[in-house]
Formats: structure tokens, sequence, C-alpha cells
């Protein structure tokens, strides 16, 4: 595109973020400050993924953007649409063909191979943000592996709910050392992180941070002993594809109780629908 | 006392700005000992307490720690993560605000349960068996477990940050006027709570309080602080029936009578 520079961002900015990238995966899950532009949408709708994606991408590459899971909602399509303008790359909805994968709350259900890269849209990435206020403290907490605070909110949840009661954005320990927010990814899909042969990049362009997990590293998400990690999901079949395996969103279909579930990967989905795998329709509930 | 000391001090000297808070200061302190530090008001008591837990660094002088396994630590030298390692286990820190040291949004059996698990206890049920147990040892009621801080009273609150801090054994406890602020029967109760769990545990303490009444009840020695230097030290009970230095005098023959 006439006017602007391969894939929107100049070279000196990338070099900058690339920099950054290098020193997040030279220490997984550890939090690189980086300096964050302005680019042509809102902060909290993927700026931090955007500059990722830009400044890894080249001529060759091919590129899928999600959103939710599903590649045809308003985010992933303006994404898609702007890469394909300002670096001229092919983009897909096939996870299979991609070699750069942008994502905001999910990561694909089929399985991710070594010549890929995701990159993850983060609004927050510090994971004690909600427990402990100043940043100067948790940078310590991060720096001395001081943890014990997050378990406290876990113990917390189970002894109010019975359960740890988070259900996205659910903390992780990098590599045993650092601990880590995945992004609001579902905890059901935490463990697809753990010793993934993808590289997984993460940029959080508001609070200006980058942080990285190489490939095969071991990713685990935080737990006691006697209350083990469990991925949640609804006790369904897809509406539309019959997955049992892959996470279901809930579509209210109308005003009298019906509902649908369905995967939130569409591209799951149809590749599913395309190889013959019926789906039973939405369900009813029972009339008041 | 042919033991070795758990904790010495050297030559502690500290000023802020013009002000001499610390003037060659001395303390030993042996295993299972409570040592009390008794001023009036500036006199530098808690000035001490906050170097001889490496939380202030003095301007000279040294503090040294001896650890379980009989190894002598410089406090002021040793690298932050391991001097954070020693406030969470084996040291304790006990505010006159209790506030200052509880987190006030977390319920009751986490406050007691943060230091278990910030050392790694990893169980559900184990720590919540140690806080219902510390917590009972406080005189706290079960059924107040999940409750949050901020629907306890004053003398509770107290109650609860000692069980937070005892609750990964300690050898060492640092308090700061533990019973300031409490209206005077809460204060009987919590310092015969102190009293006991300190001599169960085998637990060494310094204690910071400007009452006589409180160092008297508690302490087997004594260190009387006036204007950043100690004055006179030695047993309690010694120093405090025949005080030889004329402020200590004056301090005790200046407590009320009933």
């Amino acid at each position: 595109m006439k006017g602007y520079n391969f894939a929107y961002l100049d070279e000196q900015t990338k070099r900058m973020i690339r920099r950054a990238l290098l020193k997040a995966v030279a220490i997984p899950g550890h939090q690189v400050p980086f300096g964050s532009r302005e680019m042509p949408l809102p902060y909290g709708w993927g700026t931090g993924g955007i500059q990722v994606t830009a400044s890894i991408l080249g001529p060759r590459d091919v590129l899928k953007v999600i959103d939710q899971g599903a590649d045809d909602t308003t985010n992933a399509v303006s994404i898609r649409r702007f890469f394909a303008k300002t670096a001229g790359v092919r983009t897909t909805t096939a996870t299979a063909e991609a070699t750069v994968i942008q994502t905001r709350h999910r990561i694909p259900e089929k399985a991710l191979r070594d010549d890929q890269i995701i990159v993850y849209q983060v609004p927050q990435p510090e994971p004690l943000w909600r427990l402990e206020p100043s940043r100067v403290e948790t940078r310590r907490m991060h720096g001395l592996a001081d943890y014990g605070l997050m378990h406290v909110k876990l113990y917390e949840d189970i002894a109010r709910f019975g359960q740890v009661s988070i259900s996205y954005d659910y903390p992780v320990m990098v590599n045993g050392r650092y601990l880590m927010s995945p992004s609001p990814i579902p905890a059901f899909d935490n463990p697809k992180m753990d010793m993934m042969p993808a590289l997984q990049l993460f940029g959080a362009g508001r609070e200006k941070r980058i942080y990285a997990i190489p490939p095969w590293t071991r990713v685990k998400s935080l737990d006691f002993d006697d209350h083990p990690f469990r991925a949640i999901n609804a006790p369904h079949a897809c509406g539309l594809c019959g997955a049992t395996d892959a996470y279901l969103d809930e579509v209210v279909m109308d005003d009298h109780g019906g509902r649908l579930f369905v995967c939130s990967d569409t591209d799951h989905c149809a590749e599913r629908r395309a190889a013959g795998h019926p789906g039973m329709g939405g369900t009813k509930e029972a009339a008041e | 006392m042919t033991d070795p000391t758990l904790l010495t001090a050297r030559g502690l000297s500290l000023s802020f700005g013009a002000i001499p808070a610390l003037r060659d200061v001395d303390v030993d302190l042996w295993p299972g000992e409570m040592l009390a530090v008794v001023g009036e008001s500036g006199s530098g008591k808690t000035t001490l307490l906050n170097v001889l837990s490496g939380r202030l660094a003095p301007d000279s002088g040294i503090v040294r720690y001896r650890d379980p396994q009989d190894r002598l630590h410089d406090v002021h030298a040793m690298p932050a993560p391991a001097l954070r390692t020693l406030h969470r286990s084996d040291w304790g820190f006990v505010h006159q605000d209790p506030r200052q040291n509880l987190r006030m949004a977390v319920s009751a059996g986490g406050n007691v349960g943060e230091r278990l698990m910030a050392q790694g206890a990893r169980h559900y049920g184990d720590i919540r068996a140690t806080a219902l147990d510390w917590l009972s040892q406080v005189e706290i009621d079960a059924d107040r477990t999940d409750d949050l801080p901020r629907t306890f009273s004053g003398g509770m609150l107290q109650r609860l940050q000692i069980a937070r801090t005892l609750v990964t054994h300690p050898r060492l406890v640092f308090m700061d006027e533990p019973t300031g602020g409490l209206d005077v029967s809460v204060q009987a109760r919590l310092l015969d709570l102190i009293r006991s769990l300190v001599a169960r545990l085998r637990i060494a303490a310094v204690l910071v309080t400007h009452d006589i009444a409180v160092a008297r009840l508690l302490a087997q020695r004594i260190a009387v602080m006036q204007r950043g230097r100690i004055v006179e030290t030695g047993l309690t009970d010694q120093v405090l029936d025949d005080p030889r230095h004329p402020y200590t005098q004056l301090l005790v023959s200046s407590v009320l009578t009933v």
C-alpha cells in the first residue's frame, strides 16, 4: 500500500518491538516493557497484539485472526483486512494454513505446529493486579518469585465457593519461575499452552508490556494438591457439529428458553461439518 | 550465659538529618528470651526495631543473626530475597496497628494461611486445618474463619495478627507496641496470650513498649532507651526494682499506681 511502510509500523519501531520480543522469549513469562505506539484502532481492541504481529510478519506469512474463536467477528475481520492492505500478506481462516495467528480470548482447537506463531491480545498483563495495587510491589514479587498472594486468592475461592471460581484469565506458572496472565482465554484453553510446539507471544498495548512462552515450555495452571486444576466446559455437544471436546458458546435462540451450544472456534466447527459430523441442534429448557 | 546468641547488634548508629535516632547501641538476644525496649516517645525504640529487623539500614554498626544451621548472617548485607525469606519464615513482625500487617480484603483463614502458602504449602486441606488450629489458639471462633477482618474488633484483629505471624513457628518475633490502643481488659487477655504462646513455642522476641507494666509482665530482660542511647539494661525485675540511671528512676517513679 502506497504511503505506508510494510505492515504499517516503521522499521525502527519494529526493531524496538523485536528486541523486546527476543528478551521476552529469553525469559519465559517475564513482562518486558516496550514503547507501545498509537495504532489506528482504540486501546482494548488489540493494539498490543497488532503491534507484535506487525513486527514479526514477513511477505510470505499467512495470517489468521480470531476473536473469541471466531474468524467472522468485527475485530477479527478488521485486523485481517488491515494487514491484507498494509502488508499485502495472504490471509486465511483455516488454522492449519496459517503461519501467524493473532487471537483474542481463545486458542484454536486444532493443535498448533512448530512452524506457527500465536499472538495473544492482552488487556492486563499483570496477573496480580487485582490483589496488589502497587506496580512497584508486584515487580518486586515477580523478582523474588513471591507468589503466596495468588494462592491466597485461590484459597479464598475454595473457602467461599468450594472451588476455584476463575473461569478465564486463569493464572499460570511459566517454566516454574514466573507467574503469568494467559490473557483472557477460558481456563479450558490453559492446558493447550503447556508444551505447545508453537511460539506464543503476548502483547499488551495500553499497558506497554510484551511477554512470551517459547516452544516446548512447561506452563502449569495454579492449583492445590487436593484441589487440582480442572478445565471447565459446558456439559453439552456442539449443536452444529456434535463436538464434545471443543469449547462451547451458549447462544440464546428465542425468549422461550431455547438455546444452542456451538463451538466458539468457527473454523474447527466448519471443518467438522464439512467432514460430515451432524449436530443435534438447539435445546429447549422446560418452561417454568 | 554460655549459649550462643540468636541476634547480636554492635555499635548501631543512625541519624535522620541532624537528629540522632540511635547512638552506639549494642543488643544481645538469646534463643527463647524476650527483651523489652522501653523509653519515652522519640527515644528511638521503633527505629531500633526497624534496624534490628533489617527494614532500615544503620549509618554504622552491624546486626548478626544466627540461623538454625548455626550460620551467622549480617542482616544488612543479606541479599533482598534471603532477607524476605527470613521475614516470612524464621522471623515475624507484630505491628501496633494490625491493619498494617493483615490483608483486610482477605478472610481470617486466608490471612493466617498466607505465610504458609508463601513458603510453598500447596495442600488446601492442610492449610485450612492449620489456620483453624491457630485461630483457636488465639481464641477466635471457628465460625469466624471465613469472615473478613474488617468485621473484627480491635482486640480480635491483634490476635489475628499474632496467629498470622506465629503460624510458621518463627524463632524470632519483633513486636512494636502490640497492646497499644487497646482497652485495659483486652490488653490483659492479649498479654496473657502472648506470654503463654511465647513460652510454649520458645520464641525469642524483641518487644518495644512504652508501658513498663507490659515489659515487667512479659520480658526477662529490659533495655531502657533515652535519646537514641541504651542508658540501662539488665534483668527486668532488677532494673525496675532498683533503677540506677536517673532516667530509669524517673520512668519507674512516674508509673501510676491505683
